[in-house]
C-alpha cells in the first residue's frame, strides 16, 4: 500500500478503475469498451492541453491564458475556413498550431526577457487573448454550415476503431515522452524547475527554457483550437471559458509539482482522465453537470494537499546518512539501485 | 602587516534619514499616478460634454468601489508573499447565500450577516490551507476559485435568486442624504453609500499597513518569510488574518454589489479577481511581495474607474475594456523594467 | 605576455602556466568580493587557494566557471584571452569545477545529475540514456563510489553527493579541475579518497586549484598557493618554499595569538540546561549545561547537525524529545517568539536569507522583534524606534550612512552589527551565534569577537557554533563537538586543544 501511495501513477489508475467499477454498477454500460472509447476521445484535448501545460509547470510557472488562447485561435481559423473554403485542412492546422505558439511566445518573452512573474503575464493575457478573439469576430458566431465539410469531419473520421481526435491525442503523448525524456530540452524542462539554480550552473539558460515551454504549451492550444471547433462545430468568444483551471487541476491530480521539476506524462494524462471520468459520469448517475466545477475545485485542493505532503523539504537527514555511512559500502550500493 | 586596532573612538552620530520625505515623495510611483488620474480627468472632460455631470461622476465611481474595497485588503495579502484568486468566486458564494437567506425570508441585518459572514468563512478557508498547511496560495486559491464559484453553480443552477427587501438595495443604490441622522448638505445627495464606505475602508487599511506593528510584520514577511520567522514574527498567523481579511471584504463587496444589482446569478462577478490584482498591481504594489502603498492603490482604483468610464462614454464594449485591462496590467510591471535597462544599458 | 619564470624551484608541474586570471575584480552591491585579483594554475600541479570565509574564493570559481561575469580583468588560456559567458563555455573552455554548494539536482537520477549540460546522445540527436548511465557507472567506480547510476539523487546521503558533484566535475574533458572546499563536510577517511584522486588528476597533467582554509590539507596535497583576503591577493608562491606561519599572516594579517580578546569573566550559575534533545533525523541526545557569562564553542565538521540543533533550541523546528530548562523552569518553546519572549535568540547562519530583511531600513530590523516595546497600543512610534536602533548602532560601533538606509547596502560585517542590535534590543538571557564571523571583514571579526566578550561579561550567556578552529580555541570557556548529529563530548578551556577537536569532529580514531 504504502508503494502504491509513494507511485502516484498507480494509485491514480487505481482510482479511476475503482470509480468506472463503481459508476458501472449504478449505469451499467459506462464500462462498455464503446463508453470507455467515448470518455477517451472526449478527454483528448484536454490531455493535449495537460501536457501543455506540464511543460509550463515544470519550469516553476504557470499558463493561465490557454484557454483563451484556444479561442482567440479557434476563431481565427474558423473565419478562415469559412472565408476561403478552398485553403486545405494541413495548412489550417499548421495555421493553428502557428498562431497558438505566437501567442504562447509573448507570454514566453514576457516572462523570459522582461522578467514578469508567469501568473502576472497570462492572467493578464487572458484576457487580452479574448478580448481579441472578440474583436476579431466582432462578437458573431462562425456556425456549421460556414465551415467546409473537411475541416468539421476530420477529428471524427474512425480509423481502426478511434475517432482520429483519440488519435491525435495519442499521438501528442507519443510525441511529449520523447521529448520530455529524450531530448536535451526536455531534461532542461526538469532541471530548471527542480533546481534553477544547478540548471545554471549546468550551462542551462533557464529563462530560454521557460520561453519554450511557453511556446509549445501555446502551440499545442492553437490545435485544440481547431480540434474545438470542429468537434463543436461552432466558434465563439466564450468557448472553453475557465478550461485552463481544468489544465491546471489535471496537472496537480496527475503530481506534477506547482513548484516545477517533478512529474510525469503519465501522471498529466492520468490525472486528465480522472477528470474526464467525472465529467462523463455525473450525467450517468443522474447528478447535474453544474456539480462539476466544484468537485474540479474540490479535486484541485486534496490533490495539492497530497503532493505538498509527499513534496515536503526534509531537512538535511543527518541521523539517516550518519547510519548509512557506518553500513558497508557494497549494501549501499544494493540499496540504492533497489 | 597592520596590527590589530581594538580602539573605542567616541561613537558616531548616524542621522535618522538621508532625504526629506518631502523629497522622497516627488519621486514616488504615487505622485506619478497622481499626474495620471489629472490627465485623465482633464482628457475626458475634453472628450465629452457629460463627464463633468456630477451625476454621471456619482455613478462612475460604482465601477471600482466595490473593487477597490477587496483591492486594499489584497494589497496587504500580495505585499505578504501571497496572493487570492478566489475572492470574485468568493463574492459569488457570498451573494448566493445572501440570496437563499432573503428567499427564505430574513431581513437585511441577517443578510448583511451572511454575507460578511460567508466571506469570513471562505477567507478562513484559503488562509487554513495556505497559513496552516503550508500550500501555495496560487492553486490553492485557484481551486477555491472553482470550489466556491462552484458550490454557487449547484445551488442556482441557470437560475437567478432575486426579491431582496426594500431596504437592501441602499448598500449598492443608496446616497448619503437618505440617512436621516447626516447633514442634509447638497453635496450629499451625489455622494454614495459605496463612495463612504470606500473613503472608509481605504483608511482603515491605510493605517493597519502604514501606522501599525501588524502592517509592519506584513512587509517583513513579504520581503523575507525566513528573516521574519527568524526574528519572532508570527507568520502563519498574520498570513491566516490577511486572508480572513480578504475573505471579509470579498464578503461586503458582495453585499454592495447584490444590493446594486438586486438578483444572484451563478456568473456574479465573472473576472473580478483579475481587476482587483490589477488595481493592487497597478497602484505600486510589487507582484513578488515586500513593497506597495494603500494611497498608491486608492489612485489606481480611481484610474481604472475614469479609464473604464470614459471608455463606456465612448459605447467601448465590455470585453474591450478588459483587453485594455489585461495590458494595462502587463505594461505598469513591464515598463518601469524596460526602461530601467534601457537607461542602464545607455549609461554603460 | 609575461616571460616565464626561472626555474630555479623544485618541480611543481610545468613552470608556464596554462592558466592565468589577472586584474580581477567583481563587486556586489555593499561589498567588492574580489579587488584586482590574479593567479596562476600549472599542468600537473595542485594550487592552494587559501583564504578565510569571505576573502572571495567561491567569487573567483564562480567567474573561472562562467557563472559571473568579472567587472574587470581577464582570463588567459595558453597565452590567449578567453571569455566566459556562460557555465557551458567554460566547460568547452576546458574547465571544470566542484562547487562548494552541492548544486545538484534532487528530482533526477545519478546519471543525470554527472551529465545535465553535456548528455551523450544518439545519433538522432535523442538523449542516449544507454550510454550515459554505462559511463556513470564507470566514473563512479573509477572513484570507488559505490553508487547506482539510476538512484535518485534525494536517496543520496551529503557524502554520496559530494561523490557524485565529484563524479560530475570529472566527466568532461578538462585540463582545469577546480574544487571549493571539498572537504569542510567529509570524514576522516573520505579526505584521504579525495586526496588519492587528486594525485592521479594531477599524474593526468591536469591544472587543479584546491581550495580550503585547512593547513594540514593544504601541506598534504597542493604544490603552489595564493592566498587571498577581504577581496585582494596578498601573495603566492611554492608551499615547500613558505612555512605556515608566513602563510597565516598573510592570511589574517596578524598573528593569531593576539586576534581573539577573550575576557576571563566570573562563570556563573546554570541559566539554561538542555537534557537528551532529539530530533527525528538531524541531531539525537544533545545534553549540556550552559552557565552565565560563559561563552560556549559548538564544534563540528560542516553538516553534523549544529545549526539545527540550534535552529531546534530556538523553535523553528520542533525537537521530537528532550527538554530545556532556563533558569531552573522548564520552558516549552514551539515556536521563535516563544523563544524570544523567554529571552533565547539566535543569529543565524544565512545573514541574507534568515538573519536581516536586507530590503527594509536598519532601524525597522532592529525593532523587528521588539515592536511591542516601540509601539502603543499597535500603533508605530517612529521616534522610538529611531531611538532604540542608535542606541544598538553605536553600542556596536555600525557604520551606516543612515538608519533608514535598507540592510541591503551595507557589508557584511555591518550587517551583522545590525542582526546582533536587533537581538540586544531584546534584552536576551541566552545568545546562540551561527558562524558568527563568516564572510565578514578582518575589522568587523575582531568588532564581533570583542563584543562577545563584553556581552559575556554583563552577565549574558552565549552559544557559538563554529567551523573556524582558531575562533573556537581563541573564544570558548567550554567546548561541545559533534559529529553526524551526535554528541563527540565536551571539552573545558583548560583541555582544550586543536588536534583533540578534530579528532571528535572528524571521528578519526
Ligand atoms: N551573490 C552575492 N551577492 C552579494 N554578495 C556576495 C555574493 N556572493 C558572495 N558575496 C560576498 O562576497 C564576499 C566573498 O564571498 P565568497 O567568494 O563566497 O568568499 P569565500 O568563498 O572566500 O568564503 C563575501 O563578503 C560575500 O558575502
Ligand atoms: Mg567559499
Amino acid at each position: 500500500m504504502s508503494r502504491l501511495l509513494k507511485h502516484r501513477e498507480l494509485l491514480l489508475v487505481a482510482i479511476i478503475v475503482a470509480l468506472v467499477a463503481a459508476f458501472a454498477y449504478r449505469a451499467p454500460g459506462f464500462a462498455s469498451p464503446e463508453s470507455l472509447a467515448n470518455i477517451f476521445n472526449d478527454t483528448s484535448i484536454l490531455i493535449i492541453l495537460a501536457l501543455g501545460q506540464m511543460a509550463v509547470v515544470l519550469t516553476r510557472s504557470i499558463d493561465l491564458s490557454v484557454a483563451a488562447n484556444l479561442s482567440f485561435t479557434g476563431m481565427a481559423i474558423a473565419m478562415i475556413n469559412a472565408a476561403f473554403p478552398e485553403i486545405p485542412l494541413a495548412i489550417l492546422i499548421a495555421a493553428a498550431l502557428g498562431i497558438g505558439a505566437m501567442l504562447g511566445a509573448i507570454n514566453g518573452l514576457l516572462v523570459w526577457k522582461v522578467n514578469i512573474p508567469p501568473i502576472v503575464v497570462t492572467l493578464g493575457t487572458l484576457t487580452i487573448y479574448r478580448g481579441m478573439a472578440f474583436v476579431l469576430s466582432g462578437g458573431t458566431w462562425v456556425n456549421q454550415n460556414q465551415m467546409t465539410p473537411d475541416f468539421l469531419n476530420a477529428p471524427r473520421l474512425p480509423v481502426l476503431g478511434l475517432p482520429l481526435l483519440s488519435w491525435t491525442a495519442i499521438l501528442v503523448v507519443v510525441v511529449m515522452v520523447v521529448l520530455f525524456t529524450r531530448t536535451v530540452f526536455g531534461r532542461a524542462l526538469y532541471a530548471s524547475g527542480g533546481n534553477p539554480t544547478a540548471a545554471l550552473y549546468a550551462g542551462i539558460d533557464v529563462g530560454r527554457t521557460r520561453f519554450f515551454a511557453f511556446v509549445l504549451s501555446g502551440a499545442l492550444a492553437g490545435l485544440c483550437g481547431y480540434l474545438w471547433v470542429s468537434r463543436y462545430a461552432v466558434a465563439y468568444v466564450d468557448i472553453a471559458v475557465g478550461f485552463e483551471l481544468d489544465t491546471v487541476a489535471a496537472c496537480v491530480i496527475g503530481g506534477i509539482s506547482t513548484l516545477g521539476g517533478i512529474g510525469t506524462i503519465a501522471g498529466a494524462v492520468l490525472g486528465s482522465l480522472f477528470l474526464g471520468v467525472i465529467k462523463n459520469a455525473l450525467p450517468v448517475i443522474d447528478i447535474s453537470p453544474f456539480w462539476q466545477m466544484a468537485i474540479s475545485g474540490l479535486v484541485i485542493i486534496i490533490a495539492v494537499t497530497f503532493n505538498a505532503r509527499q513534496e515536503r523539504r526534509k531537512g538535511r537527514m543527518i541521523l539517516r546518512d550518519a547510519a548509512k555511512s557506518r553500513a558497508r559500502p557494497s549494501e549501499l550500493a544494493e540499496g540504492a539501485a533497489a | 602587516m597592520t596590527a590589530l586596532v581594538v580602539d573605542t573612538p567616541p561613537p558616531r552620530r548616524i542621522p535618522d534619514r538621508l532625504s526629506t520625505p518631502f523629497r522622497r515623495l516627488l519621486g514616488s510611483w504615487e505622485v506619478l499616478l497622481l499626474a495620471v488620474t489629472i490627465a485623465i480627468f482633464i482628457a475626458n472632460s475634453l472628450a465629452s460634454p457629460h463627464f463633468l455631470d456630477p451625476w454621471n461622476l456619482s455613478d462612475a465611481t460604482y465601477n471600482f468601489t466595490e473593487k477597490a474595497m477587496i483591492a486594499f485588503a489584497m494589497t496587504l495579502l500580495i505585499i505578504s508573499g501571497e496572493i487570492d484568486l478566489s475572492v470574485a468566486a468568493i463574492i459569488a458564494l457570498a451573494s448566493t447565500a445572501m440570496g437563499a437567506a432573503a428567499q427564505a425570508g430574513f431581513g437585511t441585518p441577517a443578510l448583511v450577516s451572511v454575507g460578511l459572514g460567508v466571506g469570513l468563512l471562505c477567507g478562513a478557508f484559503n488562509g487554513l490551507l495556505v497559513a496552516r498547511v503550508g500550500l501555495p496560495s496560487i492553486v490553492v486559491t485557484i481551486g477555491t476559485m472553482s470550489l466556491f464559484r462552484g458550490i454557487a453553480q449547484i445551488v442556482l443552477g441557470d437560475q437567478a435568486y432575486g426579491g431582496y427587501p426594500a431596504s437592501f438595495a441602499w448598500f449598492g443604490q443608496g446616497y448619503m442624504s437618505d440617512f436621516p441622522w447626516w447633514p442634509a448638505l447638497p453635496v450629499f445627495e451625489v455622494i454614495t453609500f459605496e463612495m463612504v464606505a470606500f473613503v472608509c475602508v481605504a483608511l482603515v487599511f491605510g493605517i493597519l499597513l502604514h501606522q501599525t506593528a501588524f502592517g509592519r510584520r506584513v512587509y517583513a514577511i513579504g520581503n523575507n518569510v525566513f528573516a521574519a520567522q527568524f526574528s519572532g514574527i508570527p507568520v502563519e498567523r498574520t498570513k491566516f488574518v490577511l486572508f480572513l481579511l480578504t475573505g471579509l471584504m470579498s464578503g461586503f463587496a458582495a453585499v454592495c454589489l447584490t444590493s446594486r444589482l438586486g438578483s444572484t446569478r451563478h456568473t456574479i462577478a465573472a473576472g473580478w479577481e483579475l481587476e482587483v490584482v490589477t488595481m493592487a498591481v497597478l497602484g505600486g504594489v510589487s507582484i513578488l511581495g515586500g513593497s506597495g502603498t494603500i494611497p498608491g492603490v486608492v489612485l489606481a482604483a480611481i484610474v481604472m474607474g475614469l479609464v473604464t468610464f470614459g471608455l463606456g462614454l465612448l459605447n467601448v464594449p465590455g470585453i474591450v475594456m478588459s483587453i485594455f485591462i489585461g495590458l494595462l496590467l502587463i505594461l505598469v510591471i513591464a515598463l518601469p523594467i524596460v526602461f530601467h535597462r534601457i537607461r542602464s544599458r545607455a549609461a554603460a | 605576455m609575461t616571460l616565464p619564470m626561472p626555474a630555479a624551484e623544485p618541480f611543481a608541474g610545468n613552470d608556464v602556466p596554462i592558466m592565468e586570471m589577472r586584474g580581477i575584480s567583481k563587486a556586489f552591491p555593499g561589498v567588492k568580493a574580489l579587488d584586482d585579483v590574479e593567479i596562476s594554475l600549472h599542468a600537473g600541479s595542485v594550487t592552494a587557494l587559501i583564504g578565510e570565509n569571505g576573502a572571495g574564493k567561491s567569487t573567483l570559481v564562480k567567474i573561472l566557471t562562467g557563472i559571473y561575469q568579472p567587472d574587470s580583468g581577464e582570463i588567459v588560456i595558453d597565452g590567449r584571452p578567453v571569455q566566459f559567458g556562460s557555465a557551458e563555455a567554460a566547460i568547452r573552455g576546458g574547465i571544470t569545477a566542484i562547487h562548494q554548494e552541492t548544486v545538484l539536482f534532487d528530482e533526477l537520477s545519478v546519471a543525470e545529475n554527472i551529465f545535465l549540460g553535456h548528455v551523450p546522445r544518439t545519433r538522432f540527436g535523442l538523449v542516449n540514456w544507454k550510454a550515459m548511465n554505462a559511463r556513470a557507472a564507470a566514473l563512479l567506480h573509477s572513484i570507488d563510489a559505490p553508487i547506482s547510476p539510476y538512484t535518485r539523487l534525494k536517496d543520496l546521503s551529503i557524502a554520496q553527493r559530494h561523490l557524485v558533484a565529484i563524479a560530475r566535475a570529472l566527466s568532461v574533458e578538462a585540463r582545469v579541475v577546480i574544487m571549493d572546499e571539498p572537504t569542510a563536510a567529509l570524514s576522516h577517511k573520505e579526505v584521504e579518497d579525495l586526496f588519492r584522486i587528486i594525485e592521479r588528476l594531477k599524474g593526468q597533467g591536469k591544472a587543479i586549484l584546491f581550495i580550503s582554509h585547512k593547513f594540514e590539507e593544504v601541506y598534504g596535497v597542493a604544490d603552489r598557493f595564493a592566498v587571498f583576503r577581504d577581496g585582494r591577493s596578498i601573495g603566492s608562491g611554492l608551499l615547500a618554499q613558505t612555512s605556515q606561519d608566513q602563510i597565516v599572516r598573510m592570511m589574517v594579517g596578524r598573528s593569531v595569538e593576539h586576534a581573539f580578546p577573550k575576557v576571563d569573566v566570573a562563570i556563573g550559575s546554570t541559566v539554561l540546561k538542555v537534557s537528551g534533545y532529539s530530533h527525528p533525523t538531524e541531531f539525537d541526545d544533545i545534553s549540556f549545561e550552559l552557565r552565565r557569562g560563559e561563552i560556549f564553542g559548538i564544534y563540528g565538521l560542516v553538516g553534523a547537525g549544529r545549526s539545527e540543533f540550534c535552529q531546534a533550541l530556538f523553535g523553528v523546528t520542533r525537537p521530537s524529545a528532550g527538554t530545556v530548562e532556563l533558569e531552573g523552569r522548564r520552558i516549552d518553546v514551539r515556536s521563535p517568539s516563544d523563544a524570544v519572549a523567554a529571552g533565547i535568540v539566535y543569529v543565524p547562519e544565512e545573514r541574507g536569507r534568515h538573519g536581516a530583511v536586507l530590503q527594509m531600513p536598519i532601524f525597522q530590523n532592529i525593532s523587528m522583534p521588539s515592536l511591542s516595546r516601540t509601539t502603543r497600543a499597535g500603533f508605530l512610534r517612529q521616534a522610538e524606534e529611531f531611538a532604540m536602533a542608535r542606541r544598538y548602532a553605536e553600542r556596536l560601533d555600525l557604520r551606516a550612512a543612515a538608519l533608514s538606509v535598507p540592510v541591503g547596502n551595507l557589508s557584511g560585517g555591518n550587517q551583522q552589527k545590525v542582526v546582533i542590535g536587533k537581538w540586544l534590543a531584546t534584552k536576551p538571557k541566552v545568545i546562540i551565534l551561527d558562524e558568527p564571523t563568516k564572510g565578514i571583514d578582518i575589522g568587523s571579526k575582531a568588532a564581533v569577537h570583542a563584543f562577545m566578550s563584553e556581552l559575556a561579561g554583563e552577565g549574558l550567556s552565549v552559544i557559538m557554533v563554529s567551523s573556524e578552529l582558531p575562533e573556537i580555541l581563541g573564544m570558548s570557556d567550554r567546548v561541545l563537538v559533534m559529529r553526524e548529529g551526535r554528541m563527540a563530548g565536551t571539552w573545558n578551556r583548560a583541555d582544550l586543544d586543536a588536534e583533540t577537536l578534530v579528532r571528535a569532529a572528524t571521528g578519526n580514531a
